[in-house]
């Protein structure tokens, strides 16, 4: 009997030829670098090259799971490698390497495989992050599903960066970078099969560049990707590690407006909803107008705007439209699992 | 966002505020004893709460929140009907997303899931028979729950099905009525509500005429409202007006979507399917008479209950929960005793904290921390924090 190469198989995994060959046909033509190619079992990492860009390295890793893997925007690969390097980014660290690990279900179409590989590859090395290690695992089908994702990360902090949550001060503002919602909206539509024509798609993208000029700016107190939970559960973070509360103003969110249609149409809360290309930062007052004109020059952070400020009051609240201001509370559960 | 924003324009707002201000000077109503208007639906509750109406209201006028959230005064008992018929190894059920939640006795649907039911959540009816089509050999049970809002697509769709010849699909009939419920509440003993915002969704199939009987036999004035802030501060002075002008009639504010005879297909189809059925239990309110609404028996085939008989099943509440009093405007929702403490959204006890829309929810989700003293959430922040 042939085997079947149109989809992956337990062969795949089994660390046998078929294994060898998919890694090298598939995984290290598209993330061909010195690191990887030297095909040991770890990468090997010159800390004198990292030592040069700062003194502290950033270390993170996230699973993605996301339901579907393909979707206006992007794909679960190209999640995978933007939500991994933006944890690194909003923690004042330069990314550089990546690693990533794979959990194929068997059956999994090798078509979709390669798009997710290809494209993971492309948003890397566009970010000039190097995918420098890997793993790959099949699972029988209905252990997982078609595909998941994790990649770790490490990065270099400059040595004169120092962004945390512990350094949010009152009457401090709070700035988002760009228009809310758009990747929890695209993929409930297509999850939920609204079959709504939104005009929308996943904001999914490397933040690394829009946030490069802001490690040079004094005042930059505390950043955060805006990711599951959204804008409102990064304002809870900022505000039970620091002990302050924030006050947003409603009228001032960017929101597109085929997202808040969908938020009216079934009572969500856009602050709610799930961004992958979006951050959240604290800065003094000071730095207000400077951190948005950076932000702004770059065109992810083209509809940057301040939402709100740091209050001595320790309660996350949001002034509505008519003026009166509420309590903001996190939702005990999110409105939509699986969305990255 | 057309639709949306005119209805909320802060200017107009503010005028509409101020001409509510200066009306109510001249009820004879007072801060002590303020008129309270009852909003019967879980929508304009939580507009209420969302956009802080309440706030902006003058001292001689107050919400109370009704019964009408249909997913909040669902019977435990019939939670674990479904829940027993979703354990079916061939069945699929279909529920809104709403009530996937409510606990039962046995715990809710999305536990049942847990347990490895096929349970999923559509928009529409019309979805659940979607999937009757694609599954002949699986038997497909819709969770049919609501108001006379939700009643034609369920009837719709089970023309459909009969049309279709389906014999895989059913529903299970939590429908209710509202207006014996209204009537309900009025006939209580001490019952303090003097004017009602009626439902503009109920209103837009039923028209206005059911609820006459408010104005002529138990002398309380009823505005049909939309759920905007606009169209809510509009209804709260029409109905201030209409005590200033000692008049007591259903006037309908709600003009841009609700025709005075209401929807006449709608209340065709509703005809043809279903029935009322006697008295049904109301979980908050106990049994109301002429509540209960069920198939016809041309569309009994349809009735999940027949097909997979589950056990009849009655669990009281807990005698604690005030949900009752919230609901007859007795009390407010933080002055139960379980309030945010045995009862909150994720371990709801009483009805009112089921549903996002119930009182008791929209409370504990706009306000809660405003019963707490600031030094108190201070020490709570600090110890999180530490």
């Amino acid at each position: 009997m042939s085997e079947r190469n149109d989809v992956v198989t337990m062969a795949h995994g089994s660390g046998g030829r078929a294994m060898q060959q998919m890694i090298e046909r598939m995984f290290l033509s598209a993330f061909d670098n010195p690191w990887l190619n030297e095909r040991e079992d770890g990468a090997r990492l010159s800390l004198a090259a990292m030592s040069e860009q700062g003194d502290r390295l950033a270390f993170t890793t996230d699973s993605y799971v996301i339901d579907p893997i393909f979707f206006p925007g992007g794909n679960i690969g190209k999640l995978a490698v933007c939500g991994t390097a933006n944890d690194l980014s909003v923690s004042g660290a330069i990314p550089a390497y990546l690693s990533c690990g794979f959990i194929l279900e068997e059956g999994l179409p090798m078509d979709d495989l390669q798009k997710i590989v290809s494209l993971m590859a492309q948003t890397a090395r566009e970010a000039g992050i190097a995918i420098v290690t890997g793993d790959t695992k099949v699972v029988q089908r209905g252990a997982a599903d078609k595909i998941f994702i994790n990649t770790a990360g490490i990065g270099v902090i400059p040595g004169d960066v120092a962004w945390g949550a512990g350094q949010i001060q009152c009457g401090d503002k709070v700035i988002v970078s760009g228009t809310l919602g758009d990747h929890g909206a695209t993929i409930l539509n297509l999850r939920e099969q609204l079959g709504m024509d939104l005009g929308i798609q996943s904001d999914c993208a490397v933040l690394a560049p829009m946030v490069a000029p802001l490690r040079a700016v004094s005042g930059v107190h505390a950043l955060r990707d805006a990711t599951r939970g959204g804008v409102n559960a990064i304002l809870h973070e900022f505000s039970e590690a620091s002990g302050f509360g924030i006050s947003i103003d409603e009228n001032a969110l960017p929101v597109k407006s085929a997202v808040r249609g969908i938020c009216e149409l079934l009572g969500l809360e856009p602050l709610n909803f799930a961004n992958e290309g979006k951050l959240v930062a604290v800065v003094s007052a000071q730095a207000e107008e400077r951190v948005l004109n950076l932000l702004r020059k770059h065109p992810l952070g083209a509809d940057a705007a301040t939402i709100g400020e740091v209050t001595e009051n320790p309660q996350v609240c949001l002034r509505g439209a008519l003026g009166v201001s509420r309590q903001l509370m996190l939702p005990h559960t999110e409105p939509l699992p699986r969305i990255c | 966002m057309r639709f949306v924003d005119e209805f909320r324009d802060p200017k107009l707002a503010k005028t509409l505020i101020e001409r509510l201000h200066k009306r109510a000077a001249q009820l004879p109503y007072t801060a002590e004893k303020p008129m309270q208007i009852m909003e019967v639906c879980g929508g304009h509750t939580h507009a209420i709460f969302k956009f802080g109406l309440d706030k902006l209201l003058p001292p001689q006028l107050e919400f109370i929140h009704g019964p009408g959230c249909p997913v909040c005064v669902l019977p435990m008992g019939r939670i674990d009907a479904c829940c027993e018929i979703a354990a079916h190894p061939d069945v699929i059920f279909c529920t809104f997303g709403d009530a996937l939640r409510v606990p039962g006795k046995q715990g809710s649907l999305l536990n049942a899931r847990e347990r490895g039911a096929d349970v999923r959540v559509v928009y529409s009816p019309l979805d659940a028979l979607k999937l009757a089509r694609e599954n002949p050999q699986r038997q497909v049970v819709f969770f049919a729950l609501g108001f006379e809002t939700t009643l034609p697509v369920t009837a719709v769709t089970l023309q459909q099905a009969r049309r279709e010849g389906l014999t895989n699909f059913s529903v299970f009939c939590q429908h209710i009525s509202l207006i014996p419920t209204l009537r309900s509440l009025l006939q209580q003993d001490d019952v303090r509500i003097d004017a009602f915002l009626a439902p503009g969704h109920v209103s837009m199939v039923i028209g206005t005429a059911p609820y006459h009987f408010i104005n002529t036999q138990f002398g309380k004035p009823l505005v049909v409202s939309g759920f905007e802030p606009l169209d809510m501060l509009q209804s709260v002075l029409m109905l201030v007006e209409q005590v200033c002008e000692a008049s007591c009639k259903t006037e309908n504010q709600y003009r841009r979507i609700v025709p005075e005879e209401g929807n006449v297909l709608a209340q065709n189809a509703i005809r043809e399917v279903f029935q009322l059925s006697g008295s049904s239990e109301w979980r908050g309110l106990g049994l109301i008479e002429a509540s209960g609404i069920s198939l016809t028996e041309t569309y009994s085939a349809f009735d999940a209950e027949r097909r997979f008989r589950p056990q009849t099943q009655s669990v009281a509440d807990d005698p604690r929960s005030r949900c009752g009093d919230v609901l007859t405007g007795r009390c407010k929702p933080h002055e139960c005793p379980l309030f945010g403490t045995g009862c909150t959204p994720h371990n709801a006890f009483g009805a009112l904290m089921v549903s996002s829309e119930g009182a008791c929810a929209a409370w504990y989700q706009y306000r809660y921390l405003e019963n707490e003293p600031a030094q108190e959430q201070q020490e709570m922040k600090q110890k999180v924090a530490g």
